[in-house]
């Protein structure tokens, strides 16, 4: 394939437009206070201001306190302001194998989530998006009517069915093909079967709005020049769904990468992912501001490369 | 009409009896539902022909344009391409090309790309391909933009290079639809003699499809007027414009005074119509004779229509009416003239004096006459 890099570069800009959608959507002056301010609002209540006191706890120490960690500042006599910031908190992160076993572990299982998501999701999406107009609107019911279920009675449901005494095991068992039940529960395989199946209809929605939008001319015009169907798509329709993927891929990855319930409900032992980490500082060690630091440095894992290659991208995008 | 001088000088190898048919379209049937989009179509299209396939919308002419790309599958029928029966094809094997209405340029390829698209399916050398491509972009003169995306074209350029897609594989066959229909007037009319030079040039097939009646005339060997699904007259443009086969033709391609009649007699200087309608008798000359009492429709073209101040000394071809309305339009002026039995006539005077000099206005008394030879007898 020659066109990869192109794919990339559609992908990256994909994920540029869908971030900076909502700043170009706000152009009138009137009413434009109102328009920024509401979201700006609820950004800053809802994430800024929970960041920033999560920020300040991870440079604290722990304490055996209310609330068990220290205060960053303190007034000496004299007047005198003292700013004290622990670092230790990150040095421990960077220096103790298990955290950083955790993050990549975290990375690799919420990458090859995205990517089964999306071998299965973009069949699915192709199919519905392609479909007679009177079955589509069925066809995204059918993806989307499960999440009308608690989520965590479908992974209950799961583990119901992937027990050594579930169902599939059970079926198996009679039918004769196994004399052993399979171990299917506690492995990394349920892993990856429960962030894919939970996440899917993210990457199949956007997708489906990317893939409905094809020209169909395009495809006549691949066609009309020589090109075969099975070509046609990996020339024309599979570049031009790269902002779809991009808008998919990350709506699975992000939240995947700190999934918390899934493995633990689902996985076994030995893979250790960075949500659980956090949940066991928090809770069981009690110490906030290590929790704390797992929390930033997850998001600086994933934001600032993230970024960073945006940036480039936007870059080279605007020099040619 | 603008119809250039040079095209009538060309051979019109449909009137040779012996020549080939290039393109041979056999009792093509396709319907929709239980819609005839095209019904039981034959034509025969020649080598190096500019072929237009003009009528309004839902008259079948884009099916019949998908048919030859190979996106339609007839019902029925045969379409033939230099001899080999290509009715099965699927497009990607058709020596055939298309430009889109929309341009479908892919949005996400330079125009480069776009215009090597075509070569690279073929498996054609890279030095090859893009030696191909400048000389495309040269031939459309868009060689300084094959870095482009698309969307940094204004609509023209994006006419060009479609066309520099489309031509890039040298088909045996060009197929245009609406080519120039998303273009603004001005650039239409310099684009209709460009196409026209570079088909000369290339020296490919061209088919189009188009509804403006000028761009069928302007650029085309040959016109086929189409109504619901079937080809109503195919002739030079001259032809059908001063010789239109129906009222529907004439009235279709350019404007048209229709006065309904029958035939009372035979005269030596054509048949003698009696027009209740327009109040007076007709002698028009016709191709061929007419038995008395038939009821036919004289076509009379507004240019062919002269404003007299008198009436003349014989007794037809004349009748007396009021300006009711006049469009000036620059170059010609239009006049709307009602006749005395009500019926309104429509008078086109090229403006030779200025404006100021025109004694014609508004509710003046005029006297509409023409010539034997000036409209055509119509009986369907």
């Amino acid at each position: 394939m020659n066109n990869w890099p192109q794919m990339w570069a559609q992908f990256f800009r994909g994920l540029y437009r869908s971030l900076s959608v909502l700043g170009r959507e706000i152009q009138g002056k009137r009413g434009r206070a109102v328009v920024i301010g509401v979201p700006l609002l609820t950004m800053g209540l809802l994430f800024v201001l929970p960041f920033v006191i999560i920020l300040r706890i991870s440079f604290s120490e722990s304490e055996l306190a209310q609330p068990p960690y220290s205060s960053l500042w303190q007034w000496l006599e004299g007047g005198y302001l003292t700013i004290k910031l622990n670092f230790s908190n990150y040095l421990l992160l960077w220096q103790d194998a298990l955290y950083l076993g955790a993050y990549l572990n975290s990375i690799k299982v919420a990458a090859l989530s995205t990517l089964f998501t999306l071998l299965i999701g973009y069949p699915l999406s192709y199919g519905i998006a392609r479909s007679n107009k009177r079955w589509r609107l069925a066809l995204l019911m059918l993806i989307i009517l499960p999440f009308w279920t608690s989520f965590l009675i479908r992974i209950y449901a799961w583990i119901g069915l992937l027990n050594s005494t579930g169902v599939i095991n059970n079926l198996l068992l009679y039918l004769g093909v196994i004399d052993q039940p399979l171990a299917l529960i506690r492995t990394d395989f349920a892993v990856y079967l429960g962030i894919v199946y939970c996440y899917l209809p993210f990457m199949v929605l956007p997708l489906v709005a990317n893939l409905m939008r094809l020209d169909d001319t395009l495809l006549e015009a691949a066609a009309d020049l020589g090109c075969r169907p099975m070509a046609a798509f990996f020339k024309v329709t599979l570049p031009l769904s790269m902002p779809g993927i991009a808008a998919g891929c990350l709506l699975v990855f992000i939240p995947a990468v700190g999934e918390f319930v899934i493995p633990d409900l689902l996985g076994g032992p030995d893979s250790v992912m960075i949500g659980h980490t956090l949940w066991t500082e928090f809770f069981t060690n009690n110490d906030w501001p290590l929790a704390a630091s797992v929390a930033v440095a997850m998001l600086a894992f994933i934001v600032l490369p993230t970024l960073a290659f945006e940036h480039i991208q936007d870059r080279r995008a605007r020099s040619t | 009409m603008n119809q250039p001088k040079r095209r009538q000088t060309l051979l019109a190898p449909w009137q040779d009896a012996s020549a080939k048919p290039f393109v041979r379209i056999v009792g093509i049937t396709k319907t929709f539902g239980t819609t005839y989009a095209v019904d039981d179509l034959s034509v025969d299209i020649f080598q190096g022909e500019f072929f237009s396939l003009l009528g309004g919308s839902g008259c079948g002419k884009s099916t019949l344009l998908r048919i030859l790309a190979g996106f339609e599958i007839p019902n029925s029928g045969r379409v033939y391409i230099d001899g080999v029966d290509v009715t099965d094809l699927p497009p990607f094997l058709r020596p055939v090309n298309m430009m889109f209405q929309s341009y479908a340029l892919f949005p996400h390829m330079s125009v480069h790309a776009n215009v090597a698209f075509g070569l690279q399916q073929e498996g054609m050398a890279r030095a090859q391909v893009a030696a191909r491509v400048a000389e495309m972009l040269d031939l459309v003169k868009m060689g300084g933009f094959a870095n482009r995306k698309p969307e940094q074209l204004s609509g023209g350029q994006r006419q060009r290079v479609a066309l520099a897609r489309a031509l890039a594989k040298q088909p045996k066959l060009l197929l245009l639809d609406e080519p120039l229909g998303a273009l603004d007037r001005k650039l239409r009319e310099h684009t209709q003699l460009e196409l026209v030079a570079i088909q000369e040039r290339v020296g490919t097939t061209f088919i189009t499809v188009t509804h403006d009646q000028e761009e069928a005339m302007t650029m085309s060997t040959r016109v086929a007027i189409m109504d619901a699904g079937r080809i109503v007259q195919v002739n030079a443009p001259s032809t059908i414009y001063e010789f239109p086969a129906t009222r529907m033709v004439a009235d279709f391609l350019g404007a048209v005074n229709l006065f309904d009649g029958r035939v009372v007699a035979v005269e030596s200087d054509g048949l003698r119509i009696r027009c209740e309608q327009a109040g007076c008798d007709l002698i028009m000359h016709a191709a061929q004779p007419l038995p008395e009492g038939t009821q036919v429709s004289v076509a009379v073209r507004p240019e062919k229509i002269q404003l007299l101040d008198e009436a003349p000394s014989a007794d037809h071809n004349w009748l007396r009416g009021q300006v009711a309305d006049i469009a000036y339009l620059g170059d010609v002026s239009i006049y709307h003239v009602k006749t005395t039995a009500g019926q309104v006539v429509r008078v086109q005077l090229t403006n030779t004096r200025h404006e100021s000099e025109h004694a014609l206005t508004w509710d003046d008394d005029v006297v509409l006459a023409w010539s034997s030879r000036a409209g055509v007898v119509l009986t369907s």
